[in-house]
């Protein structure tokens, strides 16, 4: 492709249980004022805007009126993508690459603490014909297939804690973590079992947060900044949407959609190739399991590879130095914004106790959650 | 950027109450829309999808509910959405995965199904006003459109029974649509004696809630000359949003409307629209909107278009013929859908084959459009033969 792209600024809130002081219209105006300073600009400037927005998580119909004021987008180019962060990173990528303007900016939204009934809500997200009749909890279908992951890879349980303890441990160094704490294997297996096998511990807790990227094509970047950060394959897939018709045990949609930003980006072996990365983690195994469908690691060796410490910050590959949903918090579909944030700042130098040395390539990587098989992959270098 | 075409298209008829769920009309209008052009589900790259409120279809992440009936199985698969105005986001949404060359064919689907919202799909829309500012008032829908059309009448001074020839026109034109869901013939006077829904908007002032589904097949140019011998393209897009403080803007002019058909306009190369555009679509959920967004689109001077209407300019054997599929007004209104109904139509008339629809003189360049949100939202598509 002939146009390059990169991330030119970044802006977030930072992460919190509860937001109890702020509207999620102040949310997304602190981020955005962040990212424009970030990046020296004003909204003016900007050709487009993508904002990503699901109704029932925010509380309106039609949650996409809500979006231009906050931003600065008031009589702009301005839609909603009711998917995951990066597929709306993925929309403002090809909106410069067909010229829509040089300048898009991305903002993603989680506040989550508001929703009363939020188990209900993501039951509400099944067919409602063949699945919703069931009235299955959500966690129950994530237990299922954790299951299923387990015993297809002889995956163990305790290394599936193991994820926890690590990315739990690793949020303590992060400013932006709401859920952060120092714990061992025992306390996750001993933790209130939710459904078989999945404890409390295992469950990544929500947190509100706004995050908003800014997009240049290359020549732009290089005058707005020193460090831009660029987008070198994007890829984004879903599988199918039906309880009855799904792979259990592999995520083929992080399958599919990391070989799409592999290919763009030219990687062939991407464990190689690629530094560290931000796997989304929303259930302990989940990390694993994608770890896998994206042959960072072969089948069954993500889970003796994060036992052995491979996948701290100081092991051979680095996986959620952020501390990743189950530190940070469950987003929803902002998940993909913070790792996008996460990988950026890495890359910049600017991830403080956490930073990670001599890093050039990144993976972030997102999936919306129960029940869905929908997943998008984004690698990024300086 | 790459030139776009247009080179299929099917819809699904529009029901009040359809049988089928909102995954199986997107499938029919997907199948559809392959069929016409001999496409198979294997030729496409990527699927994007169209769909207003979930609250209409009762499911949460409808775009995911949808994606298998959409064809988007194992496929790059986006979600886009911006209220009434999605039908013609969809096709923008597609142009850009395809004119940024990340791929060569995409299929559009756009789906509504009201009718799962019981009792009425206008229950959905009193959770879409400001939590804080306007849910404690309980406003309707229907309310704050009449707040709009007094003032677009009273500023122009529009009388009803001149804005009720558009329900006339569009419902007539509606008995040639296939999908059509309230075709008719109806007088002046029918309009003006049906039920006051909130003054000065009648029952026959509005398009009914609907049950379809409608998509479009896009591909780049190499493939469309291969696919086709008659690929419309997509010369123009523009889309834009208004605040959504409401309140604190002059209604009488849709501004948004205007900035996203400058910037189609622009992009199309079309310096005299009124003159340059043989055939539009407009969008037309109510009678005064067909007029209102005539004037923001710059196809009738501001204040002149209730004339032109009188005097059949917009008839389908008019000067320009406006909505001659019938438009929400007489074909149905499924928000995302009819959206990209309109757009269908401008590509059936483009091509020659609106059969008994089909506006005289040949026309080799159309514009459709629609609107939506809190009165906010303007997107355009402006498309050549």
């Amino acid at each position: 492709m002939a146009k390059r792209i990169a991330i030119v600024g970044i802006g977030t809130t930072g992460f919190r249980a509860t937001t109890p002081d702020v509207s999620y219209r102040e949310l997304t105006y602190e981020a955005a004022m962040k990212a424009y300073i970030d990046a020296g600009i004003e909204p003016k400037d900007v050709g487009s805007f993508v904002s990503t927005a699901e109704d029932f998580f925010e509380g309106y119909s039609i949650a996409d009126e809500y979006s231009p004021d906050q931003l600065g987008a008031v009589l702009k180019s301005i839609y909603t993508v009711p998917g995951d962060f990066i597929h709306s990173l993925a929309s403002a990528y090809m909106m410069i690459l067909s010229g829509i303007g040089p300048i898009s900016v991305v903002q993603g939204l989680s506040k989550a603490s508001n929703m009363l009934t939020l188990s209900e809500m993501l039951t509400f997200a099944m067919d409602p014909i063949y699945n919703r009749p069931l009235r299955e909890s959500p966690h129950a279908v994530a237990a299922l297939e954790m299951t299923r992951f387990m015993h297809e890879t002889g995956t163990t349980r305790e290394q599936c804690a193991r994820v926890v303890v690590k990315n739990k441990k690793n949020a303590l160094n992060n400013p932006y973590a709401g859920h952060s704490v120092l714990i061992d294997i025992d306390y996750v297996l001993n933790s209130e079992m939710v459904s078989f096998p999945l404890t409390q511990m295992d469950i990544s807790p929500h947190s509100d947060g706004a995050v908003v990227v800014v997009l240049a094509e290359e020549e732009t970047a290089k005058a707005l900044t020193d460090k831009p950060i660029w987008i070198r394959g994007i890829g984004w897939c879903s599988d199918t949407p039906g309880l009855e018709t799904r792979n259990w045990g592999e995520a083929i949609y992080a399958q599919i959609a990391a070989e799409m930003a592999y290919k763009m980006a030219g990687i062939r072996y991407p464990r190689k190739e690629i530094d560290f990365a931000e796997v989304n983690d929303e259930f302990s195994y989940k990390e694993l399991q994608h770890l896998e469908a994206m042959r960072i690691c072969k089948k069954g060796e993500a889970g003796p590879l994060t036992e052995m410490g491979g996948t701290e910050i100081t092991g051979e590959f680095p996986v959620n130095p952020s501390g990743g949903c189950l530190g940070v918090g469950n987003l929803y579909e902002l998940n993909g914004g913070h790792k996008v944030l996460e990988v950026v700042r890495q890359l910049r130098g600017e991830a403080g106790k956490n930073q990670l040395k001599n890093v050039t390539t990144g993976l972030a990587q997102s999936w919306r959650g129960i029940p869905t098989t929908t997943g998008t992959v984004v690698i990024l270098s300086n | 950027m790459r030139r776009v075409a247009i080179v299929g298209a099917g819809i699904t008829k529009f029901y009040r109450n359809s049988m089928e769920t909102p995954k199986e009309l997107a499938y029919e209008a997907a199948k559809m829309a392959l069929d016409s052009c001999e496409m198979k589900l294997s030729d496409i790259e990527c699927v994007v999808n169209g769909t207003a409120p979930d609250a209409f279809d009762g499911v949460h992440m409808k775009g995911e509910y949808l994606s298998d009936g959409s064809g988007a199985y194992r496929k790059p698969y986006m979600r886009h959405y911006v209220g009434g105005g999605t039908g013609v986001l969809s096709p923008i949404h597609g142009w850009f995965h395809v004119a940024s060359g990340m791929f060569d064919t995409c299929l559009v689907v756009a789906e509504e199904k009201m009718s799962c919202a019981y009792p009425h799909p206008a229950g959905a829309f009193l959770t879409i006003f400001d939590h804080t500012t306007e849910q404690p008032l309980y406003p309707t829908l229907i309310w704050i459109f009449a707040i709009e059309m007094n003032r677009f009448m009273t500023t122009w001074g529009y009388k009803k029974e001149d804005i009720a020839l558009v329900a006339v026109k569009n419902k007539k034109n509606a008995i040639d649509h296939p999908s059509a869901q309230l075709p008719g013939e109806i007088t002046v006077q029918d309009v003006l004696n049906s039920e006051i829904m909130a003054w000065p908007v009648n029952r026959l002032d509005i398009s009914p809630t609907s049950d379809g589904a409608a998509a479009i097949v896009l591909a780049a140019e190499h493939v469309a000359r291969r696919v086709t011998e008659k690929p419309i393209w997509i010369d123009g897009v523009g889309w834009c949003l208004d605040t959504a403080y409401w309140c604190t803007r002059d209604l009488y002019y849709p501004d948004y409307v205007e900035v996203a058909a400058r910037m189609a306009y622009k992009m199309a190369g079309i310096k005299e629209p009124s003159k340059e555009i043989h055939v539009a679509e407009p969008y037309d959920p109510f009678t005064y909107k067909e007029l209102h967004h005539i004037e923001g689109l710059l196809l009738a001077p501001r204040g002149k278009s209730v004339e032109m209407l009188k005097g059949g300019y917009f008839n389908r054997d008019g000067n320009l013929p406006t909505c001659p599929s019938g438009g929400a007004l007489g074909v149905g209104n499924p928000i995302a859908a009819t959206g990209l109904m309109k757009v269908i139509e401008i590509f059936l008339q483009l091509r020659g084959e609106a059969g008994k629809r089909q506006v005289p003189g040949k026309p080799t360049c159309g514009l459709a459009q629609a609107w939506g949100d809190l009165m906010q939202v303007g997107t355009v598509v402006v498309m050549r033969s």
